[in-house]
């Protein structure tokens, strides 16, 4: 059987015409369906642009990436909007929740650029938010919400429309402690259940809560290779 | 997304900013509301002037001293005016087949008096059929002779407004008004037409003449029989008043030339007014455009955002341009409504008249100002770069 996601002897490099980076050099990885790994790195590691490429962001420069065994590494744009809605969903550091609008809105917005019918909508959002825990702050709006309560909703929004992969970018950098440990256990709990969950840090022990642990250094794994 | 999830979409954008979308739409607002308020007091104006014309009466020929011409000094018309009572008679003598009524008119401003009151009326000096040539009809009295215009008598007939201004509640017929210091007696009094016949004082050309030293006519004005008559009595009045001045010492004008050319430049002016108010409408489209391009940039992690969870870049522009035409759209709809009851409320003074083609001008110029000026801040938008947008303070 085909790795959920498999990438193979990737580099990005950036060339600004006077210099040339290189963020990612000649990287390969496979992620399996249920997996829970965490891609660990210093700041300008790569890690970033690890997440921008597994996220169909970013397309790399060399090597090729599959999902699910199809070759997405040279897709025209419409198609990768296309599979970021179904396949991917995505968690930030910041949240990156609409201010004003609720948190039912929040939720639902990447059903409006999916092929769901709005039928379905509430019902998906209401089972959705039960899971996260935040059936009573529905119709609140998402500037009322703590942090934590609101990468909740991020999470919500992540799962609505049952993606592969979870993809988690420093997801507890804005949160203390406690509230932290929480979402974190918030991933394992959906791992779990079955999904497939990436989180990317730069703090090795929040890493650790993770099966699996990879670690990237200056464009390349040293730790974790599989 | 479908048409109404994005038009939803659009208005809990724009409602999250409720100030800053109505003083967005503020310049459409007004833009779409002096368009139509002004055209429609355009053409108040010209239903005023068409509502007067048709006041005189028809079949009616106009016979005026000097060539209608533009650009020669009005004023000359009236420095080299021989129309006298002479040319009434040649129209009488040579040109009478077609025509029923022939009649001399002096035509101004002045004021008459009654005991310790005083009435800014216009003066009319003209000849006995004074009152069939234009359909007027009295209340109370009668119109002065053919005697007394020969015998200068000091008679005059007078509208209701200056039996208003002078006699309030008195009846007013056979009292004596001063005009000039000489003293008029009221012979009767005309049932209401329009403004500009109820303040008249008409009163015999010849006593006139003699009252404030006048010697020429303003014009002379001919009902002719039929109004397939006019073109021939046109051709007859010519010959007849050749016979004494030259081509260019007179002009004959029907009814008609006077009221389409006046038509004509009220259109275009009407015309020029809209065409004015439409450059507040443009004015309205860039403010539109200006705040899309802010709002395109307060939104960049929004638009990163929508991006990352499936949005593609024919989306965001979709929704930006939904946002703008929307703000445009609605505050056409505000500015029509707004337009229409001040003509409405104009009303009072003229006969608006909120046209179609004002309406739908003016309602499609704010829309493709929407669209238009919507489109730049929307391609803007949507070719932000997602994962520079998500990075974005």
């Amino acid at each position: 059987m085909f790795p959920l996601l498999k990438i193979v002897e990737v580099s990005k490099v950036y060339d600004t015409g006077v210099l040339t980076i290189t963020a990612l050099d000649n990287i390969s990885l496979e992620i399996k369906k249920g997996d829970f790994v965490s891609i660990v790195g210093k700041s300008g590691s790569g890690k970033s642009t690890l997440m921008h490429i597994i996220g169909l962001l970013d397309t790399p420069t060399h090597g090729k990436m599959y999902l699910g065994g199809d070759d997405v590494t040279k897709l025209p744009e419409k198609k990768l909007a296309r599979l970021r809605n179904k396949e991917i969903g995505f968690v930030f550091q910041s949240f990156n929740l609409l201010q004003r609008a609720s948190v039912t809105e929040n939720v639902l917005l990447p059903l409006r650029y999916s092929n769901v019918p709005k039928s379905e909508w509430v019902g998906k959002v209401d089972e959705i938010l039960s899971v996260v825990g935040l059936t009573d702050r529905k119709f609140n709006k998402s500037n009322e919400l703590s942090g934590g309560q609101k990468q909740r909703v991020a999470i919500a929004r992540a799962l609505i429309n049952d993606p592969s992969i979870i993809l988690a970018d420093e997801p507890t950098g804005n949160l203390d402690t406690k509230t932290g440990a929480e979402i974190l256990n918030l991933f394992t709990q959906l791992n779990n259940s079955g999904k497939t969950v990436v989180i990317i840090t730069h703090d090795s022990e929040i890493a650790n809560h993770a099966k699996r642990k990879i670690e990237i250094r200056d464009g390349r794994i040293v730790n974790g290779d599989n | 997304m479908g048409i109404i999830e994005t038009i939803k979409s659009a208005l809990s954008a724009l409602s999250s900013n409720k100030l800053r979308s109505i003083l967005t739409m503020l310049g459409v607002i007004i833009g779409v509301f002096a368009v139509v308020l002004l055209v429609s007091l355009g053409k108040g104006v010209q239903n005023y002037i068409t509502d007067q014309f048709n006041a005189l009466g028809s079949n009616l020929l106009f016979i005026a001293p000097g060539k209608a011409k533009f650009g020669q000094d009005p004023a000359k018309s009236f420095t080299l005016n021989k129309l006298d009572k002479k040319h009434v008679d040649l129209i009488n003598n040579y040109a009478s087949e077609h025509i029923l009524y022939v009649a001399p008119s002096i035509r101004l401003g002045n004021t008459v008096e009654y005991k310790n009151k005083k009435y800014y009326a216009t003066i009319v000096g003209t000849n006995e059929f004074g009152d069939r040539i234009f359909d007027t009809k009295l209340n109370t009295g009668r119109f002065f002779s053919k005697v007394e215009v020969r015998a200068k008598k000091k008679v005059a007939v007078i509208g209701p407004l200056v039996k208003k201004g002078l006699f309030a509640n008195v009846t007013g017929v056979g009292s004596s008004i001063k005009i000039n210091g000489e003293r008029y007696e009221v012979i009767g009094i005309f049932k209401e037409k329009s403004q500009d016949f109820d303040d008249q004082v008409i009163i015999p050309y010849t006593s006139l003449k003699d009252t404030l030293k006048l010697d020429k006519l303003s014009s002379i004005v001919v009902k002719v029989k039929s109004n397939g008559e006019l073109d021939l009595a046109t051709k007859q009045i010519n010959l007849a008043l050749l016979r004494d001045l030259k081509s260019d010492e007179f002009s004959i004008l029907s009814q008609k030339d006077i009221l389409s050319s006046i038509q004509n430049i009220l259109g275009i002016l009407t015309l020029a007014l809209g065409a004015i108010a439409g450059i507040s409408l443009l004015v309205g489209g860039i403010g539109i455009m200006n705040i899309m391009l802010v709002s395109a940039i307060e939104r960049t992690r929004e638009i990163g955002l929508r991006k990352a969870v499936g949005a593609t870049s024919f989306n965001i522009a979709v929704q930006f341009i939904a946002e703008s035409t929307i703000l445009s759209v609605t505050g056409g709809g505000i500015g029509l409504v707004f337009g229409w009851l001040a003509s409405l409320a104009a009303r009072a003074f003229l006969r608006t008249e909120v046209t179609l083609w004002a309406i739908i001008l003016s309602f499609t110029f704010s829309v493709a100002v929407g669209v238009i000026f919507g489109t730049y801040p929307a391609i803007q938008a949507s070719k932000k770069d997602p994962i520079e947008a998500l990075r974005y303070e």
